[in-house]
């Protein structure tokens, strides 16, 4: 029996994890069949787009801003070891538009609204806000989760492209002040290395991260425990989980976008 | 009419409802008593459809509703909850009127709001409350805004989910009184559950204890005291010794 039970606790885990995966599947596609369907609340999407999109651009600036520069001083510093200190301009725009500025930009929208969106409706489920929707003819999925996902989808590529914008700024600031790169040259290098895919490729990505914040905050607030500990562990799942699955679907669309 | 006909649910290895059977007739006050964790809120959930039973029927009007598309049938319906379920981000009066701003009972803004201010009004609250959050209101200013919610939609049948827990002596009778005028009023069908014997004798028409997961004792409100039941007897006198075990 006791050989028996580290297989047995092995595959209760296996079995608990392809669970969880299920149910965090099949929420998702119901997320994504209830934006396509009837009704549509905008009002809620809106006021989503504003929390998400808008209440978020200065975090991911920042963000962007000080990762362009110090990738500036990283790549000038490495290349100066073969004498390549003038691909400086183009690997900060490339690695900003294809990596950095989707990744970071993803996990910052991720640390702010996964919290939040699971907070929310983790504390409006342990209220009996979610029961109440219900009681009023209105659909939970369709009110709160719908809306929340559209506007992450939408707004993550808007703000990954604003970061990128100025994180290769941020990169150009450091690169002409600290580097005494010529600031015509530094310009003519970023914009002739850089290539329309390598901006859709973020974009992309970004809308996937968006979809994922969306779903995981979601998802962890309808699911809510009872009372403030059931809703802190709400959002540490949703931030820890939109987390992981930024980075492992960015290594999978790098995979799909650029192997050779 | 409410009928429910054996009625189960259990979570997990907890057996919470083991066969309730209850009829409420249409436009009286049922009230449904018993202690805490009884299952009298999972009774109730289980009629709304916010709890799947796993087994039982549940007619209204005859008809079966127990796996029946919910929407139609929740448009008969007013819940107040017992905190108050009051929606944070938006002003008292879009929480009142928020059956009326979508769905099938959709009206202008304005008419809707109209009718939020109205119902405020009937539940003792000023038109000024109106544009207030719920967070800026008192726990008993909670209670009457989710009861003006409760009957926006002038509904057939209004639940009543613990209506004066957290609310003073005064504000509970405050309470009470409300209910009992506005289900006669509106001669709607009312199912209340609560243990607070004050709300019992001012709401109901018909009291039915629910102990160990069935309907232990159910009659009009005149026999209640009356009645040689040892469990609503042990109840209503909150002794401590009886067929109740006084710790669960």
């Amino acid at each position: 029996m006791s050989l028996l039970s580290p297989l047995a606790a092995t595959g209760h885990v296996v079995l608990s994890a392809l669970a969880t995966l299920g149910r965090v599947t099949i929420f998702a596609v119901q997320a994504a069949s209830h934006i396509l369907r009837p009704p549509f609340y905008t009002r809620e999407f809106l006021n989503a787009l504003m929390q998400i999109g808008w209440f978020s651009l200065p975090v991911v600036g920042l963000t962007a801003l000080f990762t362009g520069g110090a990738l500036a001083l990283q790549i000038y510093a490495g290349g100066a070891r073969f004498n390549a200190e003038s691909v400086v301009p183009s690997i900060v725009a490339i690695g900003m538009v294809r990596e950095l500025g989707p990744v970071l930009g993803g996990l910052m929208v991720a640390a702010r609204v996964a919290s939040s969106i699971a907070a929310e409706i983790g504390t409006m489920k342990v209220t009996e806000q979610i029961d109440a929707l219900v009681t009023l003819s209105t659909d939970p999925m369709k009110y709160l989760v719908a809306p929340r996902v559209l506007a992450a989808t939408l707004a993550v590529p808007v703000l990954v492209a604003v970061g990128d914008s100025i994180g290769i700024w941020g990169g150009y600031l450091v690169g002409v002040t600290r580097l005494d790169f010529n600031a015509a040259t530094y310009l003519k290098n970023t914009v002739d290395f850089l290539e329309v895919w390598d901006v859709g490729s973020g974009l992309v990505k970004g809308a996937v991260f968006g979809f994922t914040i969306a779903v995981m905050g979601c998802y962890h607030g309808m699911r809510s425990g009872r009372g403030a500990q059931g809703v802190g562990r709400a959002t540490k799942l949703a931030v820890v989980s939109a987390s992981v699955l930024i980075l492992a679907a960015n290594y999978v669309l790098t995979e799909v976008f650029f192997s050779a | 009419m409410i009928d429910l006909q054996g009625i189960e649910k259990a979570f997990g290895s907890n057996r919470v409802l083991r066969g309730v059977d209850l009829e409420i007739g249409t436009g009286t006050s049922m009230v449904i008593i018993g202690g805490s964790g009884t299952g009298k809120s999972v009774l109730l959930k289980c009629i709304l459809g916010l709890v799947a039973p796993d087994a039982g029927t549940i007619r209204l009007d005859g008809h079966d509703v127990t796996r029946a598309p919910r929407e139609e049938f929740l448009a008969r319906f007013g819940m107040l909850f017992q905190g108050g379920a009051l929606f944070d981000s938006l002003p008292v009066w879009h929480n009142v009127a928020f059956r009326l701003l979508r769905g099938a009972h959709r009206r202008p803004k304005a008419e809707a709001r109209e009718i939020a201010v109205d119902k405020l009004r009937r539940v003792g609250l000023k038109p000024e409350v109106a544009d207030l959050y719920p967070a800026e209101l008192s726990g008993g200013m909670q209670k009457r805004v989710g009861l003006a919610r409760a009957i926006a939609a002038e509904p057939e049948i209004i639940f009543f989910d613990e209506p004066t827990t957290g609310l003073d002596p005064i504000m509970a009778g405050v309470i009470n009184e409300l209910i009992r005028e506005i289900v006669t009023e509106m001669g709607a069908t009312a199912m209340t559950i609560t243990h607070d014997m004050s709300s019992v004798r001012a709401i109901a028409d018909h009291v039915a204890m629910l102990h160990d997961g069935v309907i232990q004792w159910t009659g009009p409100i005149a026999e209640m005291d009356a009645t040689p039941d040892p469990y609503v007897q042990q109840f209503i006198h909150g002794r401590a010794e009886g067929p109740i075990e006084a710790v669960r």
